[in-house]
This record gives C-alpha cells, sequence and structure tokens, in this order.
C-alpha cells in the first residue's frame, strides 16, 4: 500500500500537478513540427540527389555528361560525409560551429536533421530507382513517351512500391532521433522530461512518459504505412 | 528535355546550398555589431570610439537574451507553464526594465549558455555564473551581484565530513562546466570527479549512491537539501566566488548599460528585496 501511494505520488508529481502534462503535450506538439519540417527536407534533399547520382549513372553507354559528373561527386561528398559522421556530432557542429549566432535552436536542430535525414533518403530512392529494370525504361521510351513521362508513368509508381518499407523506417528513425536535438537546447519532448524532472528530482515517470508517447507516435506511423501499402498493392497481381 | 531537368535539378541544390550559405553569412554578419570576436585584446579605450547611441545595442532590437541554465534553483528555475523565475531571472528583467527592453531567457545546458553568450547569440549569460581568471580571457562580467559559496552535499551518516575528505570521495559529483567541476577536477584529478547536465541530475545521483559527495552553489543545495530527505550539507564550504553576468568580450556598452542599472537596482534595494525573497521561501 505505502508502494501504491509512493507510486501515486510520483505519477502525480510528473504529470498532474500544476497542469504538467501540458509541457509534454507541447513537446509533443514540437517534436512533431521538428519532424515535419525535417522529413520535408530530407525528402527534397533526398528525391534531388537521388535523381541525379542515378542519372549519372545510367547514362548510355559512351555518353559522359560533364555536368553530370560534378554533380555527382558533389552529391558522393554529401550522402559520404553526412552517412559517415554521428548525428549528435552533426547536431553539435551545426549549432557550435555553422550557425553559432542563430538563437531558434529547435530550427538549427530542424535542418541538422533534415540534411542529416537528406543522406539516407538518396540512397533509399536512389536504391528503388535503379531496383527498376533498365528494359522497364526502354519500353516506356520506344513507345514514344519522353523522359519525363517514362519516369513518371512507369518507372516512379514502381520504385515507389519498392522503396515504402525502407522510407517509412527512415522516418520513424527520423521521429526518434528528433530527441537529440534536446542535447543542443532545442525544447522539445526530452527537453520537457528533464524540467519536470529536474524539479520533482524524480525522473521515473517523465522519462517512461515521453517513451509512450513516442510508442504512440511511431505505431500511428506504422499503421498509415500499412494502409499505404495495402493501397498500393490493389493494382498488384501478386496479391 | 533529360539534360533540361537536369540542370534544372541541379539549379534547384545549388541554390539550395546558396540559401544555406547565406543564412549563415547573414547570421555571422549581425554579431559585427557587436565586436565579440574581432578584438579579444582590445579591452581597453578603443571601444570608447562608439557613437554614443541613445539605447543600448542587443542582438535582437528591443529584447534582451538572458542565456541561463534552469535548473538551478533558487537562482532560475523553470514554472510550471514553462516560463521561468528565480533570483537571475528577476535581476534580469527588472535590468531589462531599466534599459527599456523586453527579457527573453533562453535555457540551455550551463556550458551552451555560457558559449551563447559568447557568441553573441545571446545578450548575456545569467546563471550563477562566478567570474574566473579563464572565463574572464573570454568573456567580460558585470559588476558582482550576489556571492556564491560552492558547499558540498552528502548523504546523512556519510564519511565525508569536512572539505578534507573530499580528498577520499571515490566519486565527486558537479556540475558541467561550473567552477565547481573546474576547481574538483583540478584539485581531486578527473578520474574523480563526474559532471552532470545540471545540479539536479547531481543530486539524484548521490541518492543513488553513484557519487559519494555534490559539489554545488550554497542556494541550490539548501534546496535539493530541502526536497530531499536524507541529504545534508557540510558545514564548511568548498570555495566563495562572486556571481556576475557574463558578455560577449568587448560588448563594453552593454556590459557599461547593466552596470549602471544594477547600482540604481541596488540603491533602490531591489536587488537585496529579490534575494531576500527567495531565500526565505
Amino acid at each position: 500500500m505505502d508502494l501504491w501511494t509512493d507510486f501515486t505520488r510520483k505519477f502525480q508529481a510528473a504529470f498532474v500537478t500544476g497542469d504538467r502534462w501540458k509541457l509534454y503535450l507541447g513537446g509533443l506538439l514540437s517534436t512533431l513540427e521538428l519532424t515535419v519540417f525535417a522529413l520535408a527536407l530530407g525528402t527534397v534533399l533526398g528525391v534531388i540527389v537521388a535523381v541525379l547520382r542515378s542519372a549519372h549513372d545510367q547514362q548510355r553507354l559512351g555518353q559522359h555528361n560533364p555536368i553530370l559528373a560534378v554533380l555527382n561527386a558533389v552529391c558522393k561528398v554529401y550522402t559520404t560525409v553526412i552517412r559517415g559522421t554521428p548525428m549528435l556530432v552533426q547536431l553539435l557542429i551545426w549549432r557550435f560551429v555553422i550557425l553559432p549566432t542563430v538563437r531558434d535552436y529547435t530550427l538549427v536542430g530542424a535542418l541538422g536533421l533534415g540534411i542529416n535525414s537528406g543522406a539516407y533518403v538518396a540512397e533509399i530512392v536512389r536504391g528503388g530507382l535503379m531496383s527498376v529494370d533498365a528494359g522497364q525504361s526502354e519500353a516506356g521510351r520506344s513507345l514514344g513517351l519522353g523522359y519525363l513521362d517514362t519516369m513518371r508513368f512507369i518507372i516512379i509508381p514502381q520504385a515507389f512500391k519498392n522503396i515504402l518499407p525502407s522510407l517509412g523506417n527512415e522516418f520513424i528513425t527520423l521521429l526518434k532521433d528528433t530527441s537529440l536535438v534536446s542535447a543542443i537546447g532545442g525544447a522539445e519532448l526530452v527537453y520537457y522530461a528533464q524540467s519536470v524532472g529536474s524539479r520533482t528530482y524524480e525522473v521515473m515517470f517523465p522519462y517512461i512518459g515521453i517513451a509512450i508517447l513516442y510508442l504512440i507516435v511511431v505505431m500511428f506511423l506504422t499503421w498509415l504505412q500499412g494502409r499505404l501499402e495495402r493501397r498500393l498493392r490493389q493494382s498488384d497481381r501478386r496479391s | 528535355m533529360k539534360k533540361f531537368v537536369i540542370l534544372a535539378l541541379a539549379m534547384l541544390l545549388a541554390l539550395s546550398f546558396a540559401a544555406c550559405g547565406n543564412g549563415g553569412n547573414a547570421a555571422s554578419g549581425s554579431d559585427v555589431s557587436a565586436p565579440a570576436t574581432e578584438a579579444p585584446s582590445t579591452d581597453s579605450d578603443v571601444t570608447v570610439t562608439d557613437e554614443p547611441a541613445p539605447a543600448v545595442t542587443t542582438v535582437e532590437a528591443g529584447k534582451l537574451h538572458m542565456s541561463t541554465n534552469a535548473s538551478f534553483p533558487p537562482y532560475e528555475m523553470t514554472t510550471d507553464d514553462g516560463g521561468f523565475e528565480g533570483i537571475d531571472v528577476e535581476i534580469a528583467s527588472a535590468v531589462a526594465a531599466k534599459l527599456g527592453l523586453e527579457l527573453v531567457v533562453d535555457d540551455m545546458g550551463f556550458d551552451a549558455a555560457l558559449i551563447s553568450a559568447q557568441n553573441g547569440q545571446s545578450d548575456m549569460v545569467m546563471a550563477g555564473v562566478s567570474v574566473t581568471e579563464a572565463r574572464l580571457e573570454v568573456m567580460d562580467f558585470s559588476e558582482t551581484y550576489a556571492i556564491g559559496v560552492q558547499v558540498i552535499i552528502v548523504k546523512d551518516g556519510s564519511p565525508i565530513e569536512t572539505v578534507d575528505d573530499l580528498a577520499d570521495a571515490a566519486m565527486i559529483g558537479t556540475q558541467k562546466a561550473t567552477t565547481g567541476y573546474i576547481y574538483c577536477s583540478g584539485d581531486y584529478g578527473e578520474d574523480h570527479v563526474t559532471a552532470y547536465e545540471n545540479g539536479a541530475t547531481a543530486v539524484m545521483a548521490l541518492l543513488n549512491d553513484q557519487v559519494d559527495c555534490v559539489v554545488i552553489d550554497n542556494m541550490p543545495a539548501q534546496e535539493f537539501v530541502a526536497n530531499n530527505p536524507g541529504l545534508k550539507i557540510l558545514d564548511t564550504a568548498y570555495a566563495e566566488e562572486e556571481y556576475a553576468i557574463g558578455f560577449a568580450k568587448g560588448n563594453t556598452q552593454l556590459v557599461d548599460a547593466v552596470n549602471a542599472a544594477l547600482a540604481e537596482l541596488r540603491a533602490e534595494g531591489t536587488i537585496d528585496a529579490i534575494i531576500e525573497k527567495y531565500i526565505h521561501n
């Protein structure tokens, strides 16, 4: 019984007293904002890099576009550097070295996360574009479709279905990586959990509480991804 | 067609990089107004040539940004609605009012709070910052507004009973980048000191027997001990030091303005009233 009163006292201190649950909700909101911003930036960067790199790699035999070669090299450096250094180190560099005078740490975090995510999305999308047989593109072109139309109606629909699971994975990782932004002073879920914890000297409920919040959001995303995959399978003869 | 698309995409990429570059430039450009990095050695009369501006220049017009680490009661702590309170916060807002500015509190780690003020990311750092030789080399300080005493918190019945016993402590808990950490790691070696993100975490480590004692400022220590039964503060202090507001090196106009405001507040008795209010609560 004493254990139980202790339990409820700690629960109250973590969530109920002074309407502290509102802090967690606010933190969740900025975590989601952070994710959406980084996701958008990462997707745009990733698609651009992927298209450039696969356009370079899939040139016809004997053709070498010099502009494409330079861009390809730039993209390669980008993915190598970003994928080769830890996320936290990148965030610290953004915050203290590259943008030392910007005060919106959440924004700096979103920028760092987005640029990081872009490198991973690029490789996923590139893998998807490369995974579609060259014959598909050749068939499209011989039927008189231009490069863009071939991409739009033949390659991308097939590639998208291939990459959806890994892309979903990447987005879930991104959501969880937003917790690193608390290390550079961004006010998100972890920040508020720590802020409550340092006032109540009790961290179990704040930390387990936010873990559950992350889990709920991730489960929702997984469910959404499953729905999308099922929807895309409707036209699939395999099902 | 294909080449055109590639070119368009390339332009987009280049633009996005350029946009990033611009952001960086604009940001670093803004701290030219506060000669933070340019003149590390000209803390003499050279800066007097600054035109006597009617109001002080701050990193954001009309606002006074204070970087701090809001888990250092009673100097600064968060409130339940996500705001901030404490001695430093109230003094800062009184100073801001004198200067006709609006106070903005930026909460972050203590080490980051110091760096922010040095970089001109915030106007000042006010987080119970003690003036030390090393800090004077990289930043300017206002007049002292409070005396800080570094004390030792131990569990009841701990073998550590005086400052001299610290030498026997297997592990001393401190807060990252604070003078407590700097002195302890200097005196007893890095192997015997753990630096935590904030004071509360260090105290939790003490409660869990992960450290043998915690060296921290007396006032937060009083709060920590009052809130956690089974802890006590040793009678002998570890060190005494002066707390002041830190500024970017060479930001004389703001240091002078804040010093003038502090002097006025002291004369009015406001500072004593603020400190009194938090100590007797």
